[in-house]
């Protein structure tokens, strides 16, 4: 009972004062307010600066793509590698290496499906619809700079292919297509090309992560285009990262760390 | 009453929902016994205020940021007051971040709690606060 | 920027909210969750943002439902409150 008084408490009082700030923000949808528009008098805002010069800076129309692996590109990095830092702290806390790792004793110790033709509809389903998922994800990678989309959306695709492999059948099956060895070999490497991208720079006399010096090397005319490739060989990096951890941190808490058994 | 109503809440009904999604979240990650449950509660808090950072870049009848494919012409056309037909970008990219490091963290929380599983056996609060007494009781 | 559409959806989610948080049976709350989030989703590509609504759709409704049920696997399925 403690908890839940103490807990009533708290919540009416943030509530309250929460709530009485709320009557001071600007209307809902105004396109003259602070955030979008800058103060009378004032400096234009970033988002106005964005949408003007976006498309002439970096010839990428999606607008948030530019703005998060080119403008913003230093957050992204970072970003990206506390995905890899969560990973590696599940891989921490769960994993259980060598001849003492067995199965979770549980409600459902083992394989509780009885019988394979209960397997057949899932077993299926899921086998015709891996390469059709993996191809889209391909795509909304590669595609990112035109239409919605980007690393980190198609990478999440990505991992939840493997996931739909392992529902498919067993763990074992997405673990003979991508070995515990292989996925973490990736994440480092996914980390590795995107900080590559903003060393490149560095040696070639300029700022880290400045991509408009790469034209030299990319072989493009004008530093817009050198922008706008380096931004997709950042988003393939983002998006090997992200798949890697998505199926491993599916794989360490599906079972207990052991990786024998799981859903 | 009615006028509390129309002059208060109703140009900023969102942000109050806003805000008691929030609350919602905040009680039951103290109030709750089960640990599943306070981590869903922290989830729900999470989302409501990612969602109170995208709604603050919405634009009354603008489009979304993706310019079309002859965007150069467009460039080219573009007066200073255009740039009101384009919903705002920034809390966009600063949210997607947001996510992803969200579900991250929140895949870290769960493995905790197994752990914890395996070694008390339940997931309760209150059970679990006797048995820690009980553990140190006996030292 | 529809605004009847937008209410709708508002009450949905604190709806949903209260139903997932107050289930006995942890795998429907963690069902519910997954409602949640396709709704935060939806509401998103409504206001506009249609980056952070896809992003949503795959991590906040798809893996993170994924990674509740695979933890209520292993632990208890009941909760007491």
């Amino acid at each position: 009972m403690n908890a839940k008084i103490f807990a009533s408490i708290a919540v009416a009082i943030t509530g309250a004062v929460l709530l009485y700030g709320v009557s001071d923000f600007p209307t809902f949808g105004d396109p003259r307010s602070p955030a979008s528009a800058g103060v009378e008098g004032g400096a234009p805002s970033a988002s106005q600066y964005y949408i003007n010069e976006s498309y002439g800076d970096t010839k990428v129309p999606n607008l948030v793509t530019s703005v998060l692996a080119d403008y913003r590109g230093y957050d992204t990095l970072f970003e990206t590698v506390v995905v890899f830092a969560a990973g590696m702290a599940i891989f921490a806390i769960l994993r259980v290496v060598g001849k003492e790792a067995k199965q979770p004793t549980g409600p459902r110790a083992g394989s509780s499906i009885d019988g394979d033709h209960q397997r057949i509809i899932v077993g299926t389903t899921c086998r015709l619809a891996v390469p059709v998922v993996q191809i889209f994800a391909l795509y909304v990678v590669a595609h990112g700079h035109h239409s919605p989309g980007g690393g980190f959306q198609g990478g999440v695709m990505l991992g939840a292919s493997f996931i739909l492999i392992a529902l498919a059948g067993n763990l074992d099956d997405a673990l003979t297509r991508l070995s515990e060895k292989a996925y973490l070999s990736l994440a480092a490497i996914g980390i590795m090309i995107y900080a590559g991208f903003g060393v490149l720079p560095q040696l070639l006399g300029k700022n880290f992560l400045d991509y408009g010096v790469l034209e030299k090397i990319l072989f493009t005319d004008g530093p817009e285009m050198a922008r706008s490739h380096s931004m997709l060989g950042v988003e393939i990096g983002v998006a090997l990262t992200v798949m890697s951890i998505m199926f491993a941190i599916f794989a360490n808490l599906s079972t207990r760390g052991t990786l024998k058994g799981g859903l | 009453m009615a006028d509390f109503f129309f002059n208060t809440v109703k140009p900023h009904f969102n942000f109050w929902i806003y805000v008691i999604l929030m609350m919602i979240g905040l009680w039951s990650l103290i109030a709750k016994n089960n640990l599943i449950k306070k981590m869903m509660g922290l989830a729900i808090f999470q989302t409501a205020i990612i969602l109170f950072y995208v709604s603050l870049g919405v634009k009354d009848g603008a489009t979304i940021p993706v310019l079309e494919h002859y965007g150069a012409e467009r460039a080219a056309l573009i007066s200073d007051s255009s740039a009101d037909a384009i919903v705002n970008p920034v809390p966009h990219v600063l949210m997607l971040t947001a996510i992803v490091v969200g579900v991250a963290t929140l895949g870290v929380a769960l493995a905790l709690c197994q752990m914890i599983f395996k070694e008390f056996d339940t997931l309760e609060e209150d059970e679990l606060l006797r048995k820690i007494k009980a553990l140190h009781d006996d030292d | 920027m529809i605004l009847s559409f937008d209410i709708i959806i508002l009450l949905f989610l604190v709806v949903a909210a209260l139903i997932a948080l107050n289930v006995r049976d942890l795998l429907s709350a963690a069902v519910i969750f997954g409602i949640f989030g396709f709704l935060i989703c939806l509401l998103w590509a409504e206001m506009g943002a249609v980056d952070v609504a896809f992003t949503e759709a795959t991590v906040g409704a798809g893996v993170s439902t994924v990674l509740f049920i695979a933890t209520i696997l292993n632990t208890r399925r009941k909760s007491s409150d």
